[in-house]
């Protein structure tokens, strides 16, 4: 993604200043620039969000584009897990444990309007989680129902990005708070 | 110790028993099968329900009528146009509204180009569910022309809302007839390649040919609807037997075989995307005149007693039972869903199969799991 295409470029100057040195920062950014041209995400999609996952890694949209097109159906080797579609009570603990899975670095992307708040079905219904920030913390929300292959393709490009400030240092504090009880 | 190893060597009924799901590629959504295996032969298949149970049915006690739609479309995501149809025929069937032969021939269009797309993604996930990444990608291309005429016209490019009761939210897009021309000429083109790859295929023929046969009674006992029971020669078609919208005025065939087993399941799919763009083909050239939707009071009250409506989806036969006391709000709504019915027959196909084929059974049937659940 293009610099000046990002929205939040303020905190991302402040965060690349803050706390690094040359040799650290180095290290960093070739670690990070492997790390987010080769996003795996997991075959994980509960309903409706899924098809348009499998649409974006269709030819027209093409997933594979922005290195992320090797889906693999283990959470043990996947690096992204892509929550596409509604969560329910009963898949809340099957969620958390494929989570729980995933080894480190590890990343979250809630796709579409029921994994950020319930969507449709938040109000009125007995059995929807509402919100998977519930259950596993998330770094992007990508709203819609379900969202369009190019605000899945944003999304992820903010994940990128999201990945390309990281420290040694902030990791540690990102792993830290992934235990989440 | 001793004892154990002695029990295994000796117990030649011993079941190996593993779990399928519930988050599996195969199943394509969130189903757990629990399989019970002798060696590598299907002893017993139980499909726990209810990852993806969402409560709709409650949910739509406590919406108005033109609120129902809106959850109806998410059931069955692939077939969304007809899940909003087939709640505002029932609505209309009651409130005894007569529909603008404009929305009927737009109704029936629309259904027919979600069967197309519906069939194709069913095409792309089974060939890539016995091997066939080619497939995912030829599919999915095409789904995708169907795709930007649901968006042109309707706003949404797959759970769609377009319909409301009374008619259509909005009139077609200019562009629409001519889109839909266009895509047609290339799905001609496109689809003796999609037999070539699949259709035709040796290593197909092996994976699907006997596998999984269904007799015709058991198709009908089991209730055994859509293409998977019209492969068994049960004569299921709603379209023909009861036809709603415009379908009494369209020639098509439908599509009918003998044998019942997976490869011909997979067969009647195929075939009814071309008897779909057969329909297409009568009724693009002549969509009347007239208004898109009756005028309808923005507050919809049934009156009293009970309304069911059936419709025909990719996935079978989809009714709609509405119980109504007279509010704006249903007493009870209950949808008869294709899916849940198609799945009480996976146990009685699988059964002395081996395991490689419960994917190639489970994937003939064309499931969608949230409206299994719903």
């Amino acid at each position: 993604m293009k610099y000046e295409e990002f929205g939040d470029n303020e905190s991302l100057e402040l965060l690349r200043e803050s706390g690094t040195n040359v040799l650290l920062a180095t290290i960093d950014d070739v670690i990070n620039w492997g790390r987010k041209n080769s996003l795996w995400p997991l075959t994980f999609a509960t309903s409706c969000c899924g098809i348009e996952m499998m649409q974006t890694g269709a030819p027209k949209h093409d997933f594979a584009r922005f290195g992320m097109e090797v889906y693999r159906a283990s959470p043990r080797q996947a690096d992204v897990i892509v929550v596409a579609g509604t969560i329910v009570k009963k898949m809340a603990p099957v969620l958390k444990r494929l989570y729980d899975e995933m080894s480190e670095p590890k990343y979250v992307v809630a796709m579409g309007a029921c994994t950020i708040t319930g969507g449709p079905f938040c109000l009125h219904s007995y059995s929807v989680v509402n919100g998977v920030d519930q259950i596993i913390p998330v770094d992007v929300y990508i709203p819609g129902c379900p969202p369009r292959p190019q605000a899945l393709l944003y999304g992820m490009l903010q994940l990128q990005r999201l990945i390309e400030t990281e420290t040694i240092k902030s990791r540690k504090i990102r792993i830290a708070s992934h235990n989440y009880e | 110790m001793e004892e154990k190893v002695k029990d295994i060597d000796t117990d030649e009924q011993q079941e190996y028993i593993i779990n399928i799901g519930p988050q599996h590629p195969s199943t394509h959504g969130v189903m757990r099968l629990v399989v019970s295996l002798k060696g590598e032969t299907v002893k017993n298949v139980e499909p726990h329900l209810g990852y993806i149970h969402r409560g709709i049915e409650k949910m739509c006690e406590s919406l108005t009528y033109q609120q129902i739609i809106h959850l109806t479309d998410r059931m069955d995501y692939l077939a969304a146009h007809m899940n909003n149809e087939v709640v505002c025929l029932a609505v209309e069937k009651a409130l005894e509204i007569e529909i603008p032969d404009r929305v009927k021939v737009i109704r029936t269009l629309m259904s027919e180009l979600t069967r197309i797309q519906s069939h194709e993604l069913f095409w792309a996930s089974y060939g890539m569910d016995l091997g066939g990444q080619t497939c995912y990608f030829y599919g999915l291309r095409d789904r995708e022309m169907v795709l930007d005429i649901f968006e042109e016209t309707t706003g949404g490019r797959m759970i769609v809302s377009y319909n409301c009761p009374g008619g259509v939210m909005y009139d077609l897009h200019p562009n629409f007839q001519k889109r839909v021309k266009e895509f047609l000429k290339h799905f001609r083109k496109v689809l003796p390649e999609y037999d070539d790859i699949l259709t035709n295929n040796v290593i197909f023929h092996e994976r699907t040919v006997g596998i999984g046969p269904l007799s015709l009674n058991e198709a009908i006992s089991y209730g055994i609807t859509g293409p998977s029971g019209r492969a068994s020669g049960f004569s299921c078609d709603v379209r023909k037997h009861e036809p709603y919208s415009a379908y009494d005025r369209v020639k098509f065939n439908e599509v009918l075989y003998a044998e019942g087993d997976a490869f011909h399941r997979y067969l009647a799919r195929v075939e009814e995307m071309r008897e779909s763009m057969n329909i297409i083909d009568q009724l693009i050239d002549n969509i009347p005149e007239g208004p898109y939707a009756v005028k309808m009071k923005p507050v919809i009250r049934l009156p009293e007693g009970e309304y069911y409506q059936r419709v025909e989806t990719p996935r079978g036969e989809l009714g709609v039972f509405i119980i109504s006391d007279g509010n704006k709000t249903p007493y009870r709504v209950h949808f008869r869903t294709p899916n849940f019915a198609n799945l009480s027959v996976l146990n009685h196909l699988v059964k002395g199969f081996k395991i490689a084929d419960l994917i190639s059974i489970f994937g003939s049937l064309d499931f969608v799991i949230p409206d299994i659940d719903r």
